[in-house]
Protein backbone atom coordinates (compact mmCIF):
# COMPACT_ATOMS: atom_id res chain seq x y z
CA UNK A 1 0.00 0.00 0.00
CA UNK A 2 2.71 2.41 1.05
CA UNK A 3 4.54 1.66 -2.21
CA UNK A 4 1.41 2.49 -4.22
CA UNK A 5 0.88 5.76 -2.38
CA UNK A 6 4.51 6.63 -2.90
CA UNK A 7 4.22 5.84 -6.63
CA UNK A 8 1.10 7.97 -7.04
CA UNK A 9 2.73 10.77 -5.07
CA UNK A 10 5.87 10.57 -7.19
CA UNK A 11 3.84 10.67 -10.41
CA UNK A 12 1.84 13.67 -9.25
CA UNK A 13 5.01 15.44 -8.18
CA UNK A 14 6.61 14.75 -11.56
CA UNK A 15 3.56 16.10 -13.37
CA UNK A 16 3.53 19.19 -11.17
CA UNK A 17 7.23 19.80 -11.75
CA UNK A 18 6.70 19.31 -15.47
CA UNK A 19 3.88 21.86 -15.56
CA UNK A 20 5.89 24.38 -13.50
CA UNK A 21 8.88 23.94 -15.82
CA UNK A 22 6.63 24.27 -18.88
CA UNK A 23 5.20 27.49 -17.47
CA UNK A 24 8.66 28.89 -16.70
CA UNK A 25 10.07 27.92 -20.10
CA UNK A 26 7.20 29.52 -22.01
CA UNK A 27 7.17 32.67 -19.83
CA UNK A 28 10.90 33.34 -19.95
CA UNK A 29 11.10 33.39 -23.76
CA UNK A 30 11.17 37.20 -24.13
CA UNK A 31 14.09 37.50 -21.68
CA UNK A 32 16.22 34.97 -23.50
CA UNK A 33 18.62 36.70 -25.89
CA UNK A 34 20.94 34.16 -27.53
CA UNK A 35 22.14 36.81 -30.00
CA UNK A 36 24.16 38.58 -27.30
CA UNK A 37 26.44 35.54 -26.95
CA UNK A 38 27.29 34.98 -30.61
CA UNK A 39 25.75 33.36 -33.69
CA UNK A 40 22.20 32.04 -33.40
CA UNK A 41 21.71 28.43 -34.55
CA UNK A 42 18.39 28.10 -36.37
CA UNK A 43 16.28 25.06 -37.09
CA UNK A 44 14.14 26.00 -40.08
CA UNK A 45 11.04 23.93 -40.80
CA UNK A 46 10.34 24.04 -44.51
CA UNK A 47 6.99 22.66 -45.57
CA UNK A 48 6.12 22.01 -49.14
CA UNK A 49 5.24 24.40 -51.96
CA UNK A 50 4.01 27.74 -50.69
CA UNK A 51 5.29 27.18 -47.15
CA UNK A 52 8.86 26.74 -48.39
CA UNK A 53 8.64 29.84 -50.60
CA UNK A 54 7.43 31.91 -47.63
CA UNK A 55 10.03 30.64 -45.17
CA UNK A 56 12.86 31.27 -47.65
CA UNK A 57 11.66 34.86 -48.06
CA UNK A 58 12.06 35.23 -44.30
CA UNK A 59 15.46 33.49 -44.26
CA UNK A 60 16.63 35.82 -47.01
CA UNK A 61 16.14 38.80 -44.71
CA UNK A 62 18.11 37.35 -41.79
CA UNK A 63 21.74 38.38 -41.36
CA UNK A 64 24.79 36.11 -41.20
CA UNK A 65 24.39 36.12 -37.39
CA UNK A 66 21.83 33.35 -37.87
CA UNK A 67 24.29 30.49 -38.38
CA UNK A 68 24.28 27.54 -38.77
CA UNK A 69 20.93 26.93 -40.44
CA UNK A 70 19.44 23.44 -40.23
CA UNK A 71 16.56 22.91 -42.64
CA UNK A 72 14.05 20.18 -41.87
CA UNK A 73 11.93 18.88 -44.73
CA UNK A 74 9.40 16.08 -45.03
CA UNK A 75 10.77 12.92 -46.58
CA UNK A 76 8.07 12.99 -49.28
CA UNK A 77 9.07 16.50 -50.39
CA UNK A 78 11.24 16.61 -53.49
CA UNK A 79 10.86 20.26 -54.50
CA UNK A 80 11.96 21.95 -51.27
CA UNK A 81 15.50 20.57 -51.25
CA UNK A 82 16.26 22.16 -54.64
CA UNK A 83 14.77 25.47 -53.55
CA UNK A 84 16.81 25.49 -50.33
CA UNK A 85 20.07 24.63 -52.09
CA UNK A 86 19.51 27.33 -54.71
CA UNK A 87 18.75 29.84 -51.96
CA UNK A 88 21.78 28.93 -49.84
CA UNK A 89 24.08 29.07 -52.87
CA UNK A 90 22.90 32.61 -53.64
CA UNK A 91 23.50 33.56 -49.99
CA UNK A 92 27.02 32.16 -50.08
CA UNK A 93 28.22 35.09 -52.18
CA UNK A 94 27.36 37.45 -49.37
CA UNK A 95 28.90 35.59 -46.43
CA UNK A 96 31.59 33.12 -47.30
CA UNK A 97 31.20 31.06 -44.13
CA UNK A 98 27.63 30.06 -44.94
CA UNK A 99 26.78 26.83 -43.14
CA UNK A 100 23.63 24.80 -43.57
CA UNK A 101 22.34 21.24 -43.38
CA UNK A 102 19.20 19.56 -44.66
CA UNK A 103 17.49 16.92 -42.49
CA UNK A 104 14.54 14.74 -43.46
CA UNK A 105 11.77 13.50 -41.19
CA UNK A 106 8.48 11.69 -41.96
CA UNK A 107 5.66 14.04 -42.85
CA UNK A 108 3.21 14.34 -39.98
CA UNK A 109 0.17 15.23 -42.02
CA UNK A 110 -0.47 14.81 -45.71
CA UNK A 111 -3.05 17.16 -47.22
CA UNK A 112 -6.57 15.73 -46.65
CA UNK A 113 -5.33 13.14 -44.14
CA UNK A 114 -7.89 12.47 -41.37
CA UNK A 115 -7.33 13.89 -37.88
CA UNK A 116 -7.04 10.52 -36.14
CA UNK A 117 -4.33 9.25 -38.45
CA UNK A 118 -2.70 12.71 -38.20
CA UNK A 119 -2.31 12.21 -34.45
CA UNK A 120 -0.72 8.80 -34.99
CA UNK A 121 1.70 10.02 -37.64
CA UNK A 122 2.56 13.12 -35.58
CA UNK A 123 3.51 10.86 -32.66
CA UNK A 124 5.50 8.80 -35.11
CA UNK A 125 7.26 11.94 -36.37
CA UNK A 126 8.13 12.77 -32.73
CA UNK A 127 10.35 9.67 -32.65
CA UNK A 128 12.48 11.32 -35.33
CA UNK A 129 12.12 14.91 -34.13
CA UNK A 130 13.33 14.33 -30.56
CA UNK A 131 16.76 12.88 -31.42
CA UNK A 132 17.19 15.48 -34.18
CA UNK A 133 16.45 18.50 -31.97
CA UNK A 134 18.40 17.05 -29.02
CA UNK A 135 21.41 16.53 -31.27
CA UNK A 136 21.32 19.93 -33.03
CA UNK A 137 20.32 21.98 -29.95
CA UNK A 138 19.29 25.05 -31.94
CA UNK A 139 18.81 28.46 -30.31
CA UNK A 140 15.54 28.87 -32.16
CA UNK A 141 13.04 26.97 -34.27
CA UNK A 142 11.53 28.99 -37.14
CA UNK A 143 8.39 27.61 -38.75
CA UNK A 144 5.34 28.74 -40.67
CA UNK A 145 2.61 26.17 -40.77
CA UNK A 146 3.23 22.68 -42.14
CA UNK A 147 2.23 19.91 -39.70
CA UNK A 148 5.89 18.93 -39.34
CA UNK A 149 6.33 22.04 -37.12
CA UNK A 150 4.42 20.53 -34.20
CA UNK A 151 6.66 17.58 -33.25
CA UNK A 152 9.78 19.73 -33.78
CA UNK A 153 8.48 22.54 -31.56
CA UNK A 154 7.42 20.01 -28.92
CA UNK A 155 10.94 18.57 -28.99
CA UNK A 156 12.38 22.09 -28.61
CA UNK A 157 10.06 22.76 -25.69
CA UNK A 158 11.16 19.52 -24.04
CA UNK A 159 14.81 20.61 -24.17
CA UNK A 160 13.76 23.65 -22.15
CA UNK A 161 11.60 21.71 -19.70
CA UNK A 162 14.46 19.32 -18.98
CA UNK A 163 16.68 22.34 -18.37
CA UNK A 164 19.10 21.36 -21.14
CA UNK A 165 18.60 24.42 -23.31
CA UNK A 166 16.04 27.12 -23.94
CA UNK A 167 14.90 26.86 -27.55
CA UNK A 168 12.96 29.89 -28.84
CA UNK A 169 9.91 28.95 -30.88
CA UNK A 170 9.25 31.49 -33.63
CA UNK A 171 6.10 30.96 -35.63
CA UNK A 172 5.01 32.97 -38.69
CA UNK A 173 1.46 32.26 -39.82
CA UNK A 174 1.17 31.89 -43.59
CA UNK A 175 0.01 34.92 -45.55
CA UNK A 176 -2.92 32.79 -46.78
CA UNK A 177 -4.45 33.02 -43.31
CA UNK A 178 -6.55 36.15 -43.04
CA UNK A 179 -9.43 35.33 -40.68
CA UNK A 180 -8.54 32.02 -39.03
CA UNK A 181 -5.33 30.38 -37.85
CA UNK A 182 -4.18 27.13 -39.40
CA UNK A 183 -4.43 24.00 -37.25
CA UNK A 184 -0.68 24.15 -36.64
CA UNK A 185 -1.01 27.82 -35.69
CA UNK A 186 -3.74 27.05 -33.15
CA UNK A 187 -1.61 24.34 -31.55
CA UNK A 188 1.56 26.45 -31.40
CA UNK A 189 -0.04 29.77 -30.34
CA UNK A 190 0.10 29.05 -26.58
CA UNK A 191 3.63 27.63 -26.55
CA UNK A 192 5.50 29.80 -29.07
CA UNK A 193 7.74 32.66 -27.90
CA UNK A 194 7.14 34.90 -30.94
CA UNK A 195 3.98 34.38 -32.95
CA UNK A 196 3.67 36.50 -36.12
CA UNK A 197 0.49 37.06 -38.14
CA UNK A 198 0.29 38.96 -41.42
CA UNK A 199 -3.21 40.40 -41.38
CA UNK A 200 -4.66 42.83 -38.84
CA UNK A 201 -7.86 40.78 -38.49
CA UNK A 202 -5.84 37.93 -36.94
CA UNK A 203 -3.96 40.27 -34.61
CA UNK A 204 -7.30 41.51 -33.30
CA UNK A 205 -8.40 37.96 -32.53
CA UNK A 206 -5.10 36.77 -31.05
CA UNK A 207 -3.71 39.38 -28.64
CA UNK A 208 -0.38 37.64 -28.10
CA UNK A 209 0.43 37.75 -31.80
CA UNK A 210 2.87 40.19 -33.42
CA UNK A 211 1.70 42.10 -36.49
CA UNK A 212 4.24 43.92 -38.67
CA UNK A 213 2.17 44.00 -41.85
CA UNK A 214 2.91 41.55 -44.64
CA UNK A 215 6.41 40.15 -44.11
CA UNK A 216 6.69 37.69 -47.00
CA UNK B 1 -0.79 41.84 -79.04
CA UNK B 2 -2.98 42.26 -75.97
CA UNK B 3 -2.97 38.98 -74.07
CA UNK B 4 -5.10 37.37 -71.38
CA UNK B 5 -3.47 34.65 -69.30
CA UNK B 6 -5.74 32.23 -67.44
CA UNK B 7 -4.22 30.09 -64.67
CA UNK B 8 -5.73 27.45 -62.37
CA UNK B 9 -2.48 26.51 -60.57
CA UNK B 10 -2.14 22.86 -59.55
CA UNK B 11 -5.90 22.29 -59.32
CA UNK B 12 -8.55 21.72 -61.97
CA UNK B 13 -11.27 24.23 -62.82
CA UNK B 14 -13.06 23.02 -65.96
CA UNK B 15 -15.97 25.40 -65.44
CA UNK B 16 -13.62 28.39 -65.79
CA UNK B 17 -11.97 26.98 -68.92
CA UNK B 18 -15.39 26.32 -70.41
CA UNK B 19 -16.66 29.82 -69.55
CA UNK B 20 -13.62 31.68 -70.83
CA UNK B 21 -13.72 29.90 -74.21
CA UNK B 22 -17.47 30.33 -74.69
CA UNK B 23 -18.46 32.52 -77.70
CA UNK B 24 -19.99 35.31 -75.54
CA UNK B 25 -16.90 35.59 -73.36
CA UNK B 26 -14.51 35.55 -76.30
CA UNK B 27 -16.61 38.32 -77.83
CA UNK B 28 -16.35 40.33 -74.61
CA UNK B 29 -12.58 39.89 -74.62
CA UNK B 30 -12.37 40.98 -78.27
CA UNK B 31 -14.49 44.05 -77.50
CA UNK B 32 -11.86 45.03 -74.91
CA UNK B 33 -9.06 44.64 -77.43
CA UNK B 34 -7.67 41.32 -76.22
CA UNK B 35 -6.46 39.24 -79.16
CA UNK B 36 -4.62 36.37 -77.56
CA UNK B 37 -5.71 33.90 -74.87
CA UNK B 38 -3.26 31.62 -73.04
CA UNK B 39 -4.75 28.93 -70.79
CA UNK B 40 -2.97 26.97 -68.06
CA UNK B 41 -5.54 24.26 -67.29
CA UNK B 42 -3.77 22.12 -64.65
CA UNK B 43 -5.37 18.78 -63.89
CA UNK B 44 -8.64 19.67 -65.63
CA UNK B 45 -10.25 17.40 -68.21
CA UNK B 46 -10.57 20.25 -70.74
CA UNK B 47 -7.55 21.11 -72.87
CA UNK B 48 -8.99 23.23 -75.73
CA UNK B 49 -7.31 22.88 -79.12
CA UNK B 50 -5.82 25.99 -80.74
CA UNK B 51 -8.45 26.11 -83.50
CA UNK B 52 -11.45 25.63 -81.18
CA UNK B 53 -11.90 29.40 -80.80
CA UNK B 54 -11.93 30.91 -84.28
CA UNK B 55 -11.97 34.57 -83.24
CA UNK B 56 -9.02 34.69 -80.89
CA UNK B 57 -5.48 33.31 -80.86
CA UNK B 58 -5.69 30.46 -78.37
CA UNK B 59 -2.98 28.47 -76.73
CA UNK B 60 -3.50 25.94 -73.90
CA UNK B 61 -1.24 23.76 -71.78
CA UNK B 62 -1.45 21.87 -68.49
CA UNK B 63 1.70 22.74 -66.53
CA UNK B 64 5.03 24.50 -66.94
CA UNK B 65 7.94 24.65 -64.49
CA UNK B 66 7.38 28.36 -64.27
CA UNK B 67 4.49 30.52 -65.43
CA UNK B 68 6.62 33.68 -64.97
CA UNK B 69 7.05 34.23 -68.70
CA UNK B 70 3.32 33.89 -69.44
CA UNK B 71 2.57 36.29 -66.58
CA UNK B 72 5.08 38.78 -67.93
CA UNK B 73 3.50 38.78 -71.37
CA UNK B 74 -0.06 39.12 -70.08
CA UNK B 75 -2.05 42.35 -69.95
CA UNK B 76 -4.76 40.75 -67.84
CA UNK B 77 -4.49 37.67 -65.62
CA UNK B 78 -7.55 35.59 -64.80
CA UNK B 79 -6.87 33.18 -61.96
CA UNK B 80 -8.52 30.74 -59.59
CA UNK B 81 -8.57 31.94 -55.95
CA UNK B 82 -5.45 30.00 -54.91
CA UNK B 83 -3.14 32.06 -52.71
CA UNK B 84 0.00 31.12 -54.65
CA UNK B 85 -1.47 32.10 -58.03
CA UNK B 86 -2.87 35.39 -56.69
CA UNK B 87 0.43 36.40 -55.06
CA UNK B 88 2.43 35.50 -58.14
CA UNK B 89 0.19 37.52 -60.48
CA UNK B 90 0.07 40.54 -58.15
CA UNK B 91 3.80 40.27 -57.52
CA UNK B 92 4.32 40.54 -61.28
CA UNK B 93 2.33 43.77 -61.17
CA UNK B 94 -0.55 42.50 -63.33
CA UNK B 95 -4.23 43.40 -63.34
CA UNK B 96 -5.91 40.38 -61.80
CA UNK B 97 -9.43 39.02 -62.04
CA UNK B 98 -10.05 36.13 -59.64
CA UNK B 99 -12.78 33.69 -60.55
CA UNK B 100 -14.05 31.90 -57.47
CA UNK B 101 -15.00 28.27 -57.73
CA UNK B 102 -18.28 28.38 -55.78
CA UNK B 103 -18.24 24.59 -55.54
CA UNK B 104 -15.34 24.92 -53.06
CA UNK B 105 -17.11 27.18 -50.59
CA UNK B 106 -15.23 26.48 -47.35
CA UNK B 107 -11.78 26.42 -48.86
CA UNK B 108 -9.57 28.61 -46.65
CA UNK B 109 -7.63 29.66 -49.75
CA UNK B 110 -10.57 31.91 -50.64
CA UNK B 111 -9.92 34.02 -47.52
CA UNK B 112 -6.96 35.78 -49.02
CA UNK B 113 -8.53 36.47 -52.42
CA UNK B 114 -11.55 37.94 -50.64
CA UNK B 115 -9.34 40.19 -48.49
CA UNK B 116 -7.24 41.32 -51.47
CA UNK B 117 -10.50 42.17 -53.23
CA UNK B 118 -11.66 44.24 -50.24
CA UNK B 119 -8.31 46.05 -50.35
CA UNK B 120 -8.88 46.76 -54.10
CA UNK B 121 -5.91 44.73 -55.31
CA UNK B 122 -7.96 42.47 -57.56
CA UNK B 123 -11.37 42.00 -59.14
CA UNK B 124 -13.53 39.10 -58.08
CA UNK B 125 -16.33 37.14 -59.77
CA UNK B 126 -17.75 33.65 -60.33
CA UNK B 127 -18.04 31.67 -63.57
CA UNK B 128 -21.66 32.74 -64.00
CA UNK B 129 -20.76 36.44 -63.80
CA UNK B 130 -17.50 36.20 -65.77
CA UNK B 131 -18.78 37.50 -69.11
CA UNK B 132 -20.63 40.37 -67.47
CA UNK B 133 -17.57 41.27 -65.37
CA UNK B 134 -15.31 41.32 -68.42
CA UNK B 135 -17.72 43.68 -70.17
CA UNK B 136 -18.15 46.07 -67.24
CA UNK B 137 -14.85 45.94 -65.35
CA UNK B 138 -12.78 49.04 -64.66
CA UNK B 139 -9.16 48.05 -64.16
CA UNK B 140 -8.18 51.58 -63.20
CA UNK B 141 -9.73 51.13 -59.73
CA UNK B 142 -7.10 48.52 -58.81
CA UNK B 143 -4.51 49.58 -56.24
CA UNK B 144 -0.87 48.52 -56.68
CA UNK B 145 0.16 45.60 -54.49
CA UNK B 146 3.37 46.32 -52.61
CA UNK B 147 5.64 43.40 -51.77
CA UNK B 148 5.80 42.19 -48.15
CA UNK B 149 8.66 43.46 -45.99
CA UNK B 150 10.71 40.55 -44.57
CA UNK B 151 13.22 43.15 -43.37
CA UNK B 152 10.71 44.23 -40.70
CA UNK B 153 10.66 40.66 -39.44
CA UNK B 154 14.47 40.50 -39.40
CA UNK B 155 14.77 43.82 -37.53
CA UNK B 156 12.22 42.72 -34.94
CA UNK B 157 13.97 39.40 -34.39
CA UNK B 158 17.44 40.99 -34.16
CA UNK B 159 16.17 43.27 -31.42
CA UNK B 160 14.25 40.54 -29.57
CA UNK B 161 17.16 38.11 -29.63
CA UNK B 162 19.83 40.72 -28.93
CA UNK B 163 21.65 40.14 -32.23
CA UNK B 164 24.33 42.83 -32.71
Amino acid sequence: MAVLVAAVFATLLTCLLFIIRLYIVVKTGPNYKPGTKGPVAVLVVAGSGGHTTEILRLMESLSAAYTPRHYVIADTDRMSEDKICTFERSKQHLDSESQFTICRIPRSREVHQSWVSSVVSTLDALRYSLPLVFRLRPDMVLCNGPGTCVPLCVAGLLLGILGMKKVLLVYVESICRVQTLSLTGKILYPISDYFFVQWSSLRDKYPKSIFLGRIV
Amino acid sequence: MKTVFVTVGTTSFDELIESITSPETVEALKARGYERLVLQVGRGSLLPAAHSCPHIRLQAYRFKDSIAEDLKQADLVISHAGAGSCLEALGAGKSLLVVVNDKLMNNHQLEMARQLHMDSHLLYCTCSTLTQTLRMMDLSVLQPFLPGQPKNFANFLDKALGVQ
